[in-house]
């Protein structure tokens, strides 16, 4: 009905010359008065041109055609999509902060430099590690970082002939890719049949050549590696350095600290385990922690404090800079906030929980959705189905379905190892009854895999547009107006 | 409290799954790992912990802000942060899941085809980290395109943007050279046009450069390009308002730091990485794209495309790394741009340039200081100072003012240079007290 009256327009479809939503002063001068000819626009961009009222209903009506955490529950693995505490939306944005500028003298600017200092220090306490950078914008920006810094390690220790990195087939697309743009060749090793590192294939795939081994901890499978002190110790035997992949911390926050497992380097997500939010794809960050022999070489420059003063140190022995300033700091000043708000008694609630939840999840939909590997997990599970004794409905579909429920999706066909998998993360912050909300829908679906197969092939039914065919966009992209 | 779980929750929850504590599930972490000590801070209430951030902000000090170099301070309007909060957007996922993320690709379509305009080029992508990852990411196509390995930048280049250009290349195997600079601080296009040969990949031409200079775009495209090299073009945002762009003269890829529109500064971050490019060039673009496809129904929506580029699909064949963006930041660039509008960004863009030229007069007047090179340049320009520029911004900085960049921390010859810049925010009065302090220091 509401389709008829009000169409769904870009906003270059709604404009109207003349229209406009802010006005400025009105310069003296033209711009030809100060540039030469040569040097000055032609014509005028194509933007819409509309009122401020438009733009509002405009942005207002995209925005509820949106799935999001406040409004439902993302049972996204991998992705921690855990509430993001409204008090962080205010006071990561504060003027003072908003308007810091990164070339203001230091001592107009040193309550910036506090929280980033103080969370630096924070994240070397939770983590064990020696020293932290905040300067990564995400998690494979981090992932990049760590690489390149372990790399300035090696040339440093005569590791230039150190040419490899192993990735296990169930890291996420980002190690290996991340591995390839730091100028490393990737091999590839399988996992046992428990889903963690087979022991075997890493021994042989260690060589004097191996510069670095990335592990994601708890693994993708959402499985702890239980022998990863004796892994590190092998890593190590040939010179190599161990890097966590550290997008599971939520797992692990509180519990257990990577340094004690012999982590050389690792990533975390503050847009994942430390209740930032993920802003539809952006922006995050992804601090990297070193152990003490391979701290020197992070990026420069480190906030440090000396004298009373909180400064930006330069660093002789970095790699480099990976981004122009210092970081997401409004993203960082989000997770400074957050382990001001828990102490070491509620973090370690934090990860209990959210491992409760995902064994919970799991428990309860055993029988219709199982495990790929029938144990206890951490803070993900991840199911399998087989279309063939599922009327030919694939976990794409069931994925559709779960939209029409109310749900989002849960991860899926990934970790690529896992056939049609579905991977649940529930996270701490969803309520029991939360939870039993979407295994009932699970388990409803399940019906209808039997009885109505053809509702969850062409699911779904009830969002803004219908099943959307991916191929079309791109056989002939159409990317702009 | 954070976490919803009761006591009685826990209890029926660990019936279900079949044990009996929590410990029991946490049996595959070796005991010695476990429950380490943490030395952490007593846990804050809200309000207490609002107590504390709002004590902490008060120990940054509000300036005056003359500084650019990178990150400008404009005018956000009210409706950009009011629309961009909104947990719809905010509290949102990548949205993989597009039939329940229509209204997160839909605005990135049009941010795409607000950057396509701006830039009069033909694609862009949905956003990178920020101007630094961006232009670095257009330098590794450049390479993968032309199958070459030698890169030049300006001299003039932000010398952050090339400290990140170089940590990010130092093992893709390509050289940087540097290109020379004239005395009145632009590019030296004869000495560039010898510097290039069929070796060369592509050409970074920051414009305005760091100095503030706006450079003769059409020049170097026509030297590059004769070359057989691609043209990187950087540039910023607000000045295309006025300033020729990159479509114009025929760059082949166009990145810049979209901040100035409609993001604030932030201590530098979260930053916007915008990159468009030439049509020819989009299956070697890295990082999230969005297209328009059609639905069951045959209906109109939006979804990623062009994913076979990606690193979840490609892994380590992909085109980047690059997985989170800056989304958000994105959505307040095509919400400020759509406020704006065709006569609004030119009418911000004029009066940068006026505000700037008034200033630079202004300081031209004051014995001893000198401002501006005899080049074009945009909001930002050049101060030769009779003293350090450190001494002129500690005292500038007493007075309540933050002068400029020191340029001596790049380049200890110009310790006596100051980088000032004034957006369409500093008001005519604002540009007359920064004359009067400066004649009084």
């Amino acid at each position: 009905m509401q389709e008829i009256l009000i169409k769904n327009e870009l906003s270059i479809e709604k404009s109207r010359p003349g229209r406009r939503g802010v006005r400025y002063a009105k310069a003296q001068k033209k711009a030809s008065d100060y540039l030469p000819a040569g040097y000055l626009r032609q014509e005028n961009p194509r933007l819409p041109e509309l009122s401020e009222f438009d733009t509002v209903r405009h942005f207002t009506r995209l925005s509820q055609q949106n799935y999001c955490l406040d409004g439902q529950f993302y049972p996204l693995g991998s992705c921690t999509m855990k509430y993001n505490p409204k008090a962080y939306d205010t006071l990561s944005v504060l003027e003072p902060f908003a308007k810091a500028h990164p070339f203001a003298p230091e001592s107009a600017v040193q309550g910036t430099l506090e929280i980033l200092y103080n969370l630096q220090e924070l994240l070397k306490k939770i983590t064990g590690l020696a020293a932290f950078t905040l300067q990564p914008a995400a998690g494979a920006h981090g992932e990049l970082t760590g690489i390149l810094t372990a790399r300035a390690y090696h040339d440093a220790h005569n590791g230039a002939n150190r040419t490899e990195v192993i990735v296990p087939d169930t890291a996420h697309g980002t190690n290996p890719a991340t591995a390839n743009m730091a100028g490393y060749t990737v091999v590839n090793i399988k996992s046992a049949p428990n889903g963690c590192v087979d022991k075997e294939a890493l021994k042989a795939a260690l060589t004097d050549k191996t510069a670095v081994v990335m592990l994601t901890v708890p693994n993708t499978v959402g499985l702890f590696e239980t022998d990863i002190r004796e892994i590190a110790e092998m890593v190590h035997k040939v010179g190599a350095l161990l890097y966590m992949d550290g997008a599971n911390f939520n797992a692990l926050i509180g519990l257990a600290k990577p340094a004690d497992f012999g982590v050389d380097i690792m990533h975390l997500n503050l847009h994942k385990t430390f209740g930032a939010p993920h802003g539809g794809g952006g922006p995050g960050s992804g601090p990297v922690g070193a152990a003490e022999h391979v701290a020197p070489y992070l990026p420069q420059p480190l906030v440090t404090f000396e004298n009373g003063h909180y400064t930006l140190a330069q660093r002789p022995e970095s790699m480099g800079k990976m981004k122009a300033f210092y970081g997401n700091i409004a993203v960082c000043i989000r997770g400074y906030c957050y382990l001001r708000q828990f102490d070491a008694t509620t973090l370690k609630e934090i990860a209990e929980n959210a491992i409760l939840n995902a064994n919970y999840v799991r428990a309860r939909l055993k029988g219709k959705f199982n495990a790929f590997f029938d144990r206890n997990c951490m803070h993900e599970c991840v199911l399998t189905i087989d279309p063939h004794s599922m009327n030919g409905v694939h976990t794409s579909d069931i994925a559709k379905r779960l939209l029409d429920y109310g749900f989002y999706a849960p991860t899926i066909y990934f970790p690529l190892i896992v056939p049609e998998a579905i991977m649940v993360e529930p996270t701490e912050t969803e309520s029991k009854e939360m939870l039993d909300a979407f295994i009932s829908a699970m388990e409803r679906i399940y019906e209808e895999v039997c009885t109505d197969a053809q509702v969850v092939k062409e699911a779904p039914h009830t969002q803004p547009v219908r099943r959307i065919d991916e191929v079309s966009a791109a056989r002939q992209p159409n990317l702009r107006w | 409290m954070f976490t919803p779980t009761t006591q009685k929750d826990k209890e029926e929850m660990l019936q279900k799954i079949g044990v009996s504590s929590i410990e029991e599930l946490l049996q595959q972490i070796p005991s010695q790992f476990l429950y380490p000590t943490l030395d952490l801070p007593h846990a804050l209430t809200e309000a207490e912990l609002t107590a504390h951030i709002h004590e902490l902000a008060a120990k940054n000090k509000p300036l005056k802000n003359f500084i650019g170099a990178g990150m400008y301070e404009h005018f956000i309007p009210a409706a950009v942060p009011a629309l961009s909060s909104r947990g719809e957007f905010l509290t949102a996922y990548t949205p993989y899941q597009a039939e329940a993320s229509q209204g997160t690709l839909q605005t990135i379509y049009e941010f795409q085809s607000c950057v396509c305009a701006l830039m009069n080029m033909d694609v862009a992508t949905a956003s990178h980290y920020d101007g630094a990852t961006a232009m670095t990411e257009a330098v590794l196509a450049a390479a993968r395109i032309t199958g070459r390995k030698e890169v030049i930048v300006s001299t003039l280049l932000h010398p952050h943007y090339k400290e990140v250009l170089t940590t990010y290349t130092r093992h893709a195997g390509l050289t940087i050279t540097e290109a020379k600079v004239q005395t009145n601080a632009t590019l030296a296009i004869k000495e560039l046009q010898a510097q290039l040969s069929d070796k060369t990949a592509c050409f970074v031409l920051p414009t305005p450069n760091f100095l503030g200079n706006l450079e003769d775009a059409q020049a170097v495209s026509e030297v590059v390009h004769a070359a057989g090299a691609l043209l990187v073009a950087v540039v910023n945002p607000i000045s295309l308002g006025v300033v020729q762009t990159p479509g114009e003269y025929n760059a082949d890829f166009a990145v810049c730091e979209g901040q100035p529109l409609g993001n604030p500064i932030s201590f530098g971050g979260p930053g916007l990485g915008i990159m468009a490019a030439k049509k020819a060039y989009v299956r070697q673009l890295p990082g999230r794209i969005v297209g328009i496809a059609k639905d069951h129904d045959a209906k109109r929506a939006f979804v990623l495309t062009l994913q076979a580029r990606e690193q979840h699909i490609r892994r380590e064949k992909a085109s980047s790394n690059i997985c989170s963006n800056e989304a958000l930041c994105a959505l307040n660039a095509v919400i400020y741009l759509t406020l704006l509008g065709p006569q609004g960004l030119r009418e911000v863009a004029e009066l940068n340039l006026e505000r700037a030229h008034q200033l630079a007069d202004l300081i031209n007047a004051i014995p001893g200081f000198k401002a501006g090179t005899g080049a074009p340049f945009f909001n930002e320009f050049l101060v030769s100072c009779p003293m350090t520029a450190k001494e002129v911004i500690e005292k500038m900085a007493e007075r309540g003012i933050a002068a400029g960049h020191d340029l001596g921390n790049t380049c200890t010859a110009m310790k006596n240079c100051l980088l000032v810049c004034a957006t369409e925010l500093r008001t005519e009065s604002e540009l007359k007290a920064y004359a009067d302090a400066l004649r009084g220091i």
